[in-house]
């Protein structure tokens, strides 16, 4: 460089010249004042100490009834059959793929935080990824029992898999279904390899901070000898790129195989092409709210506000409000198609779904998923906690309610009105229901009580000294 | 601070990650041979029977022809297992005092059948037609085997779907001509070219609807 080097305060003015109005301030991820051991010492604390607060003994207590909920509704269901549920002609899928959709659609938050984030440089995913993670994994374990389940003999479920069997059959490939299983096993098989190989460097910290023989022993076998040497290092950032590169697809594809099971059907209200992208913009919807859900009680609990600041529940916010929108969209554009098809069965599916014996559950749909998150259009409750908490509440009901409207109201007006009927969950279509929160929840107080919920290693670069030079630029960039 | 695993972890935890590669295959080819075995289809077992009645005997030895016995196998599903009457036709003339033909004069005087064990078991989703099989030029011996070479009878085909799928998808390997069903020695030695124009002759369908068995 010929021009003699100038100070940078000469190149760019200082920032306090200015008076750049407070909304226009970068609100951090990491509140200040944390060090790299302030951080590991309050995430790791959480899981190494010997007593958890009271809520979480009252939350475990609560969701593990819920989960013994469950076991007897699938103790009953192998008992004595799918009998049981209110699914019968014409309504011949209920609440199982129901249950299934709305829990698919839950897991896809956490792998676009962890894999679509991670690929996008988003900082503020770092606190939230695991725990999203966790998510995801427990979602799709809840989603999985419905079709396991559904079956009515969970024993045969391998059927579902093609292998070499002495029928000399292949399920048929041809049918969404199968897709489905494709698709869902490796979303699980993905979503755990993320999870696990984010995990290692985590559990080599807690095997080196556990005070107990077999917490060392534990932790110290799953950490699969990690001991964070630079080759170490390099192997796990390859691994762990590759794999967010593997999630990357399945953000979309998991979704959008699952609407296949609707779309690809010729039924009206089933049969439309933009089922893909409204599906896979609801399950991020879904997604969201539930980590939101999650996250403001767990963060308040654990006094985890430096890590979880309100900085990233704005951004749910903010995610929640744009695949709401598109969700809205949706809808609209359902109710349009069928008054632009011309066609009698799609305009009456539709004047069905909206004034006929299932009009409330379509009411209230509108109020959750198109009124509720308009809500955080208002920077005000977008960063109030409790606003996010009750609009995200909104949201997870209605996702629940859209499957419900477009399941069976499509199915319970047949083509022929002989056919017609209605459709109700029993009650041990309920208890499954219930059970699967149940072990939902069940399995996040564990992962809470055993595992660090926010990454530490990754929240250690957030800290200052992690970046000695990003925030001073040298003169020659600035220039 | 002392370490937590001995160095052979190291050398441990290799074999068990590998093992498991391993040991999972091998338990899955295990599963694969165990179902396709006589253990789990009965092929080649000859159940115990009230009276150990010799097809071997009967058919090749004093030539009676299917149909004396199972006389229903043309016009029904089911082949038929004759009555005690079948059997007294000839012995109440012959080996009437044998032992061995106790629960048989027994069974003709009481007039209480003869509880034999069924040696072909079909599962009850499966439905089967004996007639159908027999007018499409099936023989007999294409699934029951040779019969006439069994002492004791025993399942001669394995009854997986696998196998009944064999026939369907190309039944042209295994039709013959509808006069040479009940010869339990014919052998076609020109199965290639007799073969498809016996399927087309006896317009012979390839059903694999899963409708065709399981109704």
């Amino acid at each position: 460089m010929a021009t003699e080097q100038v100070p940078i305060h000469e190149v760019r003015p200082v920032t306090q010249e200015l008076k750049i109005p407070a909304r226009f301030i970068p609100q951090p991820v990491l509140e200040p004042g944390h060090t790299y051991s302030s951080i590991t010492d309050h995430i790791s604390s959480i899981v190494l100490r010997r007593k958890m607060p009271l809520i979480w003994y009252v939350g475990m207590g609560l969701s593990t009834i819920l989960f013994l909920v469950l076991l007897a509704a699938i103790g009953q269901l192998i008992i004595v059959g799918v009998g049981i549920w209110g699914i019968n002609h014409p309504v011949a899928w209920g609440f199982d793929i129901l249950n299934f959709v709305w829990w698919i659609g839950i897991g896809h938050a956490g792998t676009l935080i962890s894999a679509i984030l991670l690929l996008l440089r988003q900082e503020w995913r770092t606190s939230i990824n695991r725990f999203a993670e966790a998510m995801t994994l427990f979602a799709v374990a809840s989603a999985g029992l419905y079709p396991a389940l559904h079956t009515g003999r969970p024993w045969y479920d391998f059927w579902l898999f093609p292998y070499p069997n002495t029928m000399t059959l292949w399920p048929q490939f041809r049918s969404p279904l199968i897709w489905d299983v494709f698709a869902v096993s490796t979303y699980a098989t993905v979503s755990f390899l993320f999870w696990y190989t984010g995990l290692i460097p985590d559990l080599a910290t807690l095997r080196d901070r556990a005070n107990s023989f077999f917490g060392r022993k534990i932790y110290g076998m799953l950490a699969l000898g990690w001991r964070g040497s630079a080759k170490h290092w390099y192997r796990y950032e390859s691994a762990y790129l590759l794999l967010a590169g593997l999630s990357t697809p399945l953000v979309l594809s998991v979704h959008t195989v699952v609407s296949f099971d609707f779309a690809v059907a010729q039924l009206p209200g089933w049969h439309s092409t933009f089922f893909p992208p409204y599906f896979v913009a609801g399950a991020v919807y879904a997604g969201f709210a539930m980590v939101l859900t999650l996250a403001i009680p767990f963060r308040k609990i654990f006094k985890l506000e430096d890590f979880i600041t309100i900085k990233h529940l704005e951004n749910m916010g903010k995610v929640m409000l744009a695949t709401g929108m598109i969700v809205f969209y949706s809808y609209c554009m359902e109710a349009f198609f069928a008054f632009y098809s011309g066609n009698v069965f799609e305009k009456y599916m539709y004047l069905n779904r909206a004034t006929g014996p299932y009009w409330k559950m379509f009411a209230m749909l509108i109020i959750c998923n198109g009124l509720a998150p308009q809500l955080m259009w208002f920077k005000r409750l977008r960063t109030s906690a409790f606003w996010l908490f009750v609009t995200a509440q909104f949201v997870n009901v209605g996702m629940w309610l859209e499957r419900f409207v477009i399941i069976p109201t499509s199915l319970h007006r047949d083509f022929l009105p002989s056919s017609w009927g209605m459709y109700h969950g029993t009650r041990w279509d309920w208890s499954m229901f219930i059970g699967s929160i149940g072990l939902f929840l069940f399995l996040l107080f564990l992962f809470v009580r055993f595992l660090p919920m926010i990454s530490i290693f990754e929240m250690r670069t957030l800290v200052p000294e992690a970046h000695p030079i990003a925030d001073e630029p040298t003169v020659e960039k600035a220039i | 601070m002392a370490q937590i695993f001995h160095r052979s972890t190291n050398t441990l935890s290799r074999v068990t990650i590998f093992g498991a590669v391993f040991m999972i295959g091998f338990v899955l080819w295990v599963i694969g041979g165990i179902v396709r075995s006589p253990y789990a289809t009965d092929q080649g077992i000859a159940r115990e029977q009230p009276v150990p009645f010799s097809h071997q005997h009967h058919v090749a030895g004093l030539g009676i022809d299917c149909r004396y016995c199972h006389t229903s196998v043309e016009t029904s599903n089911f082949a038929g297992i004759p009555p005690t009457a079948t059997c007294m036709n000839c012995h109440a003339q012959i080996w009437t005092s044998a032992d061995m033909l106790e629960p048989v004069r027994a069974s003709y005087s009481t007039g209480k059948p003869i509880v034999w064990s069924r040696v072909h078991r079909l599962p009850d989703f499966v439905h089967f037609n004996h007639s159908i099989h027999v007018a499409k030029g099936i023989g007999c011996a294409t699934c029951h085997g040779r019969i006439d070479k069994m002492a004791l009878t025993y399942q001669a085909s394995p009854l997986t779907m696998q196998w009944c799928l064999d026939c369907h998808r190309n039944p042209e390997r295994f039709v013959r001509p509808r006069d040479q069903v009940f010869n339990m020695a014919y052998v076609a030695l020109n199965q290639e070219q007799i073969g498809p124009k016996l399927v087309h002759e006896y317009n012979i369908q390839s059903l694999t609807a899963c409708s065709t068995c399981h109704y």
